[in-house]
């Protein structure tokens, strides 16, 4: 099957940049967050609709980014 | 892709998509998360995961030879056959297989430029079969650990002032204020960075869609930090998958010679006793 719908867009979670990209397989909606900056994943979930997905990644965005401490420098 | 030091290095979107069945070519997976392989790959792809088949399970090291073997002859991989590796992240993890894949003597492994992300934003095909491979027998050499800094390589180029450091992290953890990237644990003790490193993380080496720069653009970025391929490089980030993204641009895309990756990176000397940190943000080299 192809990709389709692809979409990338950059939001703010826990004030750390978060890009979600999300795009449609068949009837699943896929999304993944990341943080901007390194890159790294953050969540990678599916839904029936772009907006589930996406609501789910960034609950767990929300979870992670929220545990990241900054520290004095 | 003509301009960089060694394109053969690099195969475009649409050439795996061309050639991805040929019989002498393996195409491989590899990302930082490693679910996305069985959420759809490139037809014809088999996936590695980095944290179990790209490491030694025991103890903090890269893959073993033997298991470097296995490996390559359980995935099909005869020593010949031209390997094209990609992934997530703009390929952070398949850089890090391909630097093993050198270390131990891969004559022809290429990265798909722009890794998954370009794949997926090009809206094509995908797979969620795993493909059926032929056994084949491998035979690596090395390690050829020319290509690696271990840390008393690293503590004895810091005293004798004889090479750059290159810290690919984001800034925020080259300063010191957070200690791994953000929603990610804390795997050191201190934050900051090694004495004299110059800042430039790994991402600016890529653009938009995931692609590398220009060699032009490449060489402008590392050359106003002071790296320019004059004096031996040494890499590194935190773990050293992000590193050996950086590793792949300076020795292939640039054609530096002497580029190491320092694959210890920050959770090791940023837990080591009595080992020098700097924090806080640096200068420019040319300011």
């Amino acid at each position: 099957m192809k990709v389709e719908d692809y979409l990338e867009r950059k939001v703010e979670v826990s004030g750390w940049p978060v890009n979600l990209t999300s795009y449609r397989v068949g009837d699943v909606f896929h999304c993944k967050a990341d943080n901007v900056s390194p890159g790294a994943a953050l969540a990678r979930t599916t839904g029936a609709t772009r907006e589930e997905a996406e609501k789910k990644a960034l609950e767990r965005a929300e979870q992670l980014l929220g545990r990241t401490r900054r520290h004095a420098v | 892709m003509a301009d960089y030091a060694h394109p053969e290095t690099l195969v475009s979107t649409d050439w795996v998509a061309q050639h991805a069945s040929d019989a002498n070519v393996r195409v491989v997976e590899v990302d930082v998360d490693t679910k996305a392989y069985d959420e759809g790959h490139v037809p014809g792809a088999i996936g590695w995961a980095w944290n179990s088949q790209l490491c030694d399970t025991v103890r903090r090291d890269i893959l073993p030879k033997a298991q470097c073997e296995e490996l390559m002859a359980s995935s099909g991989i005869g020593n010949n056959t031209t390997v094209v590796i990609y992934g997530d992240n703009n390929n952070w993890f398949a850089a890090w297989a391909l630097w093993q894949m050198k270390i131990y003597g891969h004559k022809d492994v290429r990265l798909m430029n722009g890794g998954r992300k370009k794949w997926l934003s090009e809206g094509r095909e995908l797979s969620t079969e795993i493909p059926k491979v032929a056994r084949t027998s491998y035979k690596a050499s090395g390690p050829d650990n020319s290509l690696r800094a271990f840390l008393p390589q690293v503590q004895a180029a810091l005293e004798a002032g004889h090479s750059s450091l290159v810290d690919v992290r984001s800034p925020q953890e080259f300063t010191g204020e957070i200690l791994a990237p953000p929603g990610l644990p804390e795997t050191c003790q201190r934050g900051g960075h090694i004495p004299t490193a110059r800042s430039i993380p790994w991402g600016k080496a890529c653009n938009e869609d995931g692609t590398f720069k220009s060699a032009d653009e490449l060489r402008a970025l590392y050359g106003n930090e002071g790296i320019d391929g004059s004096r031996q490089v040494i890499a590194y980030c935190r773990i050293g998958e992000r590193s050996s993204h950086t590793w792949f641009v300076l020795k292939y895309l640039l054609g530096f010679d002497k580029v190491v990756n320092y694959d210890g990176s920050w959770t090791e000397w940023g837990n080591l006793v009595g080992a020098p940190v700097e924090k806080g943000a640096v200068s420019s080299a040319k300011a």
